[in-house]
């Protein structure tokens, strides 16, 4: 059977994902403010990274498309931005149990959860742009035109915490969270990676077949007669 | 630059020759202004708090309409492709087209102030420049990827809906600087907030119009 390598990656994801969470809920202390609801950063941290980080891999794929006109990088924008829009979509669920506890409400505008929310509607529309066009080339530059647009929100999302007065939490660093948070935290989030990553390459596999075909494919050939039209 | 100018020149002689169009988007603007009126009833006090939404609402209402009929066009009669042809650079019909485009936002803009101050019972407490100069900064920054944005989609079934659905999450930013602009000008700015709202609109026009600017090329190519 041929197995491919992203297969590995992702069964090792997914098996550090497990015992950076069973660590994280059952092992590491409670937070100090926020007791065993703070748990749910070791989940929602790095879903946050490694969907930004997702962003930032389709932005440089929709550079590279535009510029080479190859179906390899369009590929890579369609498989990225789906798996981005997934964690975005994740990053937000997790973000409202997270917020009903604490601040009471599931929702709030505040900047850090608004521009989550758009950037969720700017990459959606992404995809929905790549469903309406159905000539490749055309679809190729378009949508690697509203990629890059679309990606002008992650800087912004990024620094919404520094710029805003914002009730989201403000960057943290490994000398602002106990050495036995740390720990879990790294692993979770690079297990978030290699999940990620095989999601990615996976999709990216599949794009790329179909796009191919797409690309370099013969027309459809033409009726051979027309049709018959009977009294 | 000529290039921009003429295009320019082009797209403001279509309007005036159908001025018409400029006096329904007006009234597209007024009835707006109203049903935000109606929506909510008659308390003066919140109407005059959220003046400066309501403003900028409308023009963002206003501005699909505009940008949808700006590139329709250009793309009806192939127009655009005859136009690269000429040849005129991509780059300067997007100006021309984004700087008409603006134009008639800073005109919808301007009328619609005393609209709100009459219909929301908003005042004007700061200087009235400030507004004028938010009404530009705002215009120019919805103009920008609404430009784009509209020659993206123009040859698509469903532009109607998509040209919304694509620029108002991009715009958000540019819309709650110049809400809060001009909320703040209508409602007193004790603080001296209103010069760094303006730089920050400032700042995302620059990216919109030079971002917007090289990507146009390809997407007409397209």
């Amino acid at each position: 059977m041929n197995v491919r390598w992203e297969t590995y990656l992702g069964a090792v994801g997914f098996l550090m994902l497990l015992g950076a969470h069973y660590v994280g809920l059952f092992v590491a202390p409670p937070e100090a403010m926020m007791g065993d609801v703070g748990r749910i950063l070791y989940a929602h941290v790095p879903t946050a990274w490694v969907g930004l980080l997702t962003y930032l891999v389709a932005f440089i794929a929709a550079i590279g498309a535009m510029l080479t006109g190859k179906a390899k990088w369009d590929a890579l924008v369609e498989a990225s931005v789906e798996v981005g829009l997934l964690l975005n979509v994740l990053l937000l669920i997790q973000g409202s149990l997270w917020a009903k506890p604490t601040w009471g409400v599931y929702w709030t505008w505040d900047p850090r959860l608004t521009t989550c929310a758009i950037m969720v509607v700017g990459f959606g529309v992404v995809l929905a742009l790549r469903k309406q066009i159905d000539e490749p080339a055309r679809r190729l530059t378009i949508s690697s035109v509203a990629t890059i647009v679309a990606f002008v929100n992650v800087p912004i999302v990024y620094m919404s915490v520094k710029w805003w007065r914002t009730l989201h939490q403000n960057f943290s660093s490994p000398e602002t969270v106990d050495s036995a948070m740390v720990t879990p935290l790294r692993v979770a989030a690079f297990a978030m990676l290699f999940l990620s990553t095989a999601f990615v390459v996976r999709r990216w596999r599949l794009a790329v077949a179909q796009l191919t075909l797409e690309f370099d494919g013969p027309d459809l050939p033409a009726p051979s007669a027309p049709l018959a039209v009977e009294d | 630059m000529k290039t921009t100018l003429d295009i320019l020149y082009k797209d403001m002689l279509i309007e005036w020759r159908a001025r018409s169009r400029t006096v329904a988007l007006l009234s597209f603007a007024y009835t707006i202004l109203l049903l935000f009126a109606f929506a909510i009833g008659p308390d003066a006090a919140a109407l005059r708090h959220h003046a400066g939404a309501y403003l900028w609402l409308g023009l963002l209402l206003c501005s699909t309409l505009l940008l949808d009929r700006s590139m329709r066009i250009e793309f009806e009669a192939d127009a655009v492709s005859k136009l690269l042809l000429v040849p005129v650079s991509a780059p300067g019909l997007f100006y021309g087209k984004a700087i008409a485009n603006s134009v008639q936002l800073w005109i919808v803009g301007l009328i619609s102030i005393p609209m709100v101050i009459v219909i929301c019972d908003a005042t004007i407490t700061e200087h009235w420049a400030w507004l004028v100069l938010t009404i530009f900064l705002g215009g120019a920054g919805l103009a920008a990827p609404g430009t784009l944005y509209s020659a993206m989609i123009a040859r698509l079934s469903g532009r109607q809906l998509l040209l919304p659905l694509m620029l108002f999450p991009l715009v958000v930013p540019v819309v709650v600087a110049a809400v809060k602009t001009t909320s703040l000008v209508m409602l007193g700015d004790p603080m001296n907030q209103a010069g760094s709202w303006l730089v920050l609109l400032g700042c995302f026009n620059l990216i919109y119009w030079s971002l917007c600017g090289v990507l146009f090329g390809r997407v007409v190519e397209a």
